[in-house]
């Protein structure tokens, strides 16, 4: 330490400190949203590392489309109640349930109808703030976006009018029914999700590393089979995300690069086991991780349009 | 794919961004940078070139890859910053592309104060304009220590070494009355990639570095001032019911060092309250360390028990700050609605909100001629100038040259809570006076 020096991850660890303790000093209700996922899972570090040894002042918060991966539903409960945190959970069979959120005709996706379930946790717990884990790097609206990124009382983004942010000066003040969703991770690239990952030995579900999976092919992508229909007294919670007949099989040795729900996540093909491997494999990917994203590739500016109602 | 690749070696990351007058080429000069550079996935080019098939003719449009918003491709300008990452063998890079439009300047700020080096482009047809004067004196004032100026779209007026020249001319004209220590001049082709990664053929009679070895050579110093220990106080730290008994009567200061070192058993001041303890423990959650610097961020727990919470500053006994009520100060105007003297505002500085009212407009600066003037009534949006601002409660601060995080601030309006100002601080008259028998306990 003599030589008063910080390499690039402990100024992004110390970046992003600093703004999770600013949410905590600025908001009366703050929320974090922990998905399970390699993003949120350093944000939880960074919690502890700007919060202990007192407890994280803010739930958990998880917006559950219902087409979710099981191992991680499991690792996230089990990573909230290890740390000692509030989660709270919200689905979007809920929210279809008491009407709150409607699907379009056709559409098997549930990544839309996140943004109604979120704006209506947002307004069910009176949150004022939301941290997420969203990087600038993963997605070229998401390189617009603020640390502190305003949100009016639609919830809406105006990527045409953002507050001003200089410095690590950030301005949280909110009028009534307005909110912010704040991203320490802003400046983070996949490799440093890793590198960090790696140097801080966090554990990620099991799914990052490679497994045998079978897998059905849709729009370009490889998708993960859902698990069997068991109880058939109850609905297919997995309906929309089982292969059709004309939808090719195959048996892959797989990894997730990105996850979002079983339907949205492209498997790729990997042999990495261990954090060296995929750290290697980032260094020498070819695409972009949000390439494996079947929500993304909407069109050019899904992201955009999604940010702009609400969506985190 | 293949899993050996050389292992990867974290490097030292250098932050910049582009500025200069709408259509200068800024985007294109980004999207240049990162597609010759070998920086871009597949993904990516196959992306740019749909929309080239789909809009542009077949021709592609590097600017599409930072102008990532519908109404920036719409309209071909950039309105908000956008940031990039990209790495060479001997750095990393974080770029902040930023709109030239006069209206978007806010944003242009906002990309520029986290900048380690500033390339301010200009069209070599046009030459110098207001835009390119005011974006190089907000690089000045924000006191970012390298600038770049890069002389594009040389490929539209012939290559013509004079007018490369003229055009430095006009910059090292008023260069001298801006605070700005390393310039250099590149002439370039944002569109074609001469001179950007690759040296051009087309200008035989300039000698220098192509941006590209510019931007990974140019030795950054650190942007941390490490004399004069300050921590402004972010969130006090006080377990709840901790089941760990050591922990029953914890009491912590969190905060990122915003100056200098701190080591247990060293004497602090804490303000507001002007009451001098000692440095017991610095937590941190991978242990306690002996001693801690800045930018990290730490928990300190004092030999006192002083009324300390958020907004309050810890500083060491040597390079005091100063503190006072009277603050005279640099401003750039971000909002439509102008700066009035005599009205209140908030401001933030460091950790700590007060109420402050602007008492008097000082001098404005003439962007024609970079002179300050005085007899300025308002700041109207985009305008630089000197005010003096009288806080509800003193700020213990230092002058902006001597410490970037205590000698910042930003102007909030009320009732709308828009940010209106970035504000830089002038030195203090007067410090805090450590012999005051008052700091003792
Ligand atoms: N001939 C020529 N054209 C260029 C060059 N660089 C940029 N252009 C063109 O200039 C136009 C504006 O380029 P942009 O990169 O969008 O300009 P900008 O500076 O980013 O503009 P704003 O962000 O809106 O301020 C585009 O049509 C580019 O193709 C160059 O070196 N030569
Ligand atoms: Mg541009």
């Amino acid at each position: 330490m003599q030589n008063y020096h910080l390499d690039h991850l402990q100024h992004l660890e110390t970046e992003a400190i600093h703004i999770m303790r600013e949410v905590a000093g600025e908001f009366e209700r703050p929320a974090l949203l922990f998905s399970g996922g390699k993003d949120s899972i350093c944000l939880l570090r960074l919690a502890e590392k700007a919060f202990r040894p007192s407890d994280i002042p803010m739930p958990f918060l998880n917006v559950e489309t219902g087409h979710e991966f099981p191992e991680l539903i499991e690792f996230r409960d089990r990573r909230a109640k290890q740390l000692g945190a509030k989660l709270i959970v919200r689905t979007v069979d809920q929210a279809l349930a008491k009407g709150t959120a409607t699907q379009a005709p056709g559409e098997v996706s549930r990544n839309k109808l996140q943004i109604p379930v979120l704006l209506g946790a947002i307004e069910e717990f009176r949150f004022d703030c939301a941290i997420g884990g969203a990087r600038r790097d993963e997605e070229k609206a998401r390189a617009k976006e603020r640390f502190f990124s305003f949100r009016d009382s639609f919830g809406q983004w105006d990527p045409k009018n953002q507050r001003p942010e200089i410095w690590n000066l950030y301005n949280g003040r909110l009028n009534a029914g307005e909110n912010m969703r704040v991203f320490p991770l802003s400046n983070w690239t996949e490799m440093d999700v890793w590198e960090y990952i790696k140097r801080e030995r966090l554990e990620v579900p099991s799914i990052y590393f490679s497994h045998t999976r079978e897998c059905f092919r849709r729009g370009g992508q490889w998708l993960p089979l859902p698990p069997e229909h068991t109880d058939p007294t109850k609905p297919d919670p997995y309906a929309g995300a089982r292969p059709k007949p004309s939808e090719p099989r195959k048996t892959m040795v797989c990894r997730v690069r990105t996850i979002a729900d079983m339907i949205s996540t492209g498997m790729v093909e990997s042999p990495a086991s261990t954090f060296d491997d995929i750290i290697a494999e980032v260094a020498a990917a070819r695409v972009t991780e949000r390439g494996s994203r079947a929500d993304d590739k909407a069109s050019e500016a899904a992201m955009e349009d999604r940010k702009k109602a609400g969506y985190f | 794919m293949s899993l050996t690749t050389a292992p990867h070696v974290p490097v030292d990351i250098l932050r910049f961004n582009t500025c200069g007058s709408v259509d200068d080429g800024k985007s294109t000069l980004i999207g240049r940078l990162l597609y010759d550079s070998k920086s871009l996935m597949e993904d990516q080019i196959e992306a740019l070139e749909r929309s080239a098939d789909i809009t542009g003719g077949g021709q592609i449009n590097l600017a599409n890859l930072t102008d990532g918003l519908r109404a920036e491709r719409e309209q071909g300008i950039t309105i908000d910053v956008a940031y990039r990452y990209f790495a060479t063998p001997r750095r990393k890079f974080i770029i902040a592309d930023t709109p030239g439009h006069v209206q978007y300047t806010r944003n242009m700020v906002t990309g520029a104060s986290s900048a380690n080096l500033s390339i301010i482009l200009v069209d070599a047809r046009t030459g110098v304009i207001e835009q390119s004067r005011r974006h190089t004196a907000i690089a000045a004032l924000l006191r970012i220590p390298h600038l770049v100026v890069a002389i594009n779209k040389m490929d539209l007026v012939g290559w013509s070494q004079a007018r490369f020249l003229e055009i430095r001319a006009q910059f090292e004209e008023f260069l001298p009355r801006l605070d700005i220590k390393d310039v250099k001049f590149i002439p370039m082709s944002a569109l074609n990639g001469d001179n950007v990664v690759e040296p051009s053929p087309h200008t035989p009679w300039y000698v220098g570095p192509t941006l590209l070895g510019h931007l990974e050579t140019v030795h950054i110093a650190s942007d941390w001032n490490l004399n004069g220990f300050r921590l402004p106080v972010q969130w006090v730290n006080r377990p709840n019911n901790p089941t760990d008994q050591s922990l029953h009567d914890f009491r912590g200061f969190s905060g990122q060092i915003a100056g200098g070192i701190v080591k247990v058993g060293q004497k602090v001041i804490a303000f507001p309250a002007g009451i001098v303890s000692t440095v017991k423990q610095i937590w941190t959650y991978d242990g306690p360390v002996q001693e801690a610097f800045c930018p990290q961020s730490v928990t300190l727990v004092l030999e006192h028990d002083i009324d300390i919470s958020r907004g309050s500053m810890l500083v060491g006994l040597d390079h005091l700050p100063g503190s006072s009520s009277e603050l005279q100060a640099e401003v750039c105007w971000m909002h439509p609605r102008a700066l009035q003297a005599g009205k209140k505002y908030y401001l933030k500085h460091t950790t700590h909100t007060v109420q402050v009212a602007v008492t008097e407009i000082v001098n404005k600066l003439n962007l024609a001629t970079l002179e300050s003037e005085t007899g300025a009534t308002e700041l109207a949006m985009n305008d630089i100038g000197e005010i003096r601002l009288r806080t509800a409660k003193p700020l213990v601060f230092d002058g902006y040259s001597a410490n970037r995080l205590t000698g910042s601030f930003i102007l909030i309006e009320q009732g709308t809570n828009a940010t209106v100002a970035a504000g830089m601080l002038n030195p203090p008259r007067e410090i805090v006076k450590p012999e005051n028998g008052d700091y003792v306990i």
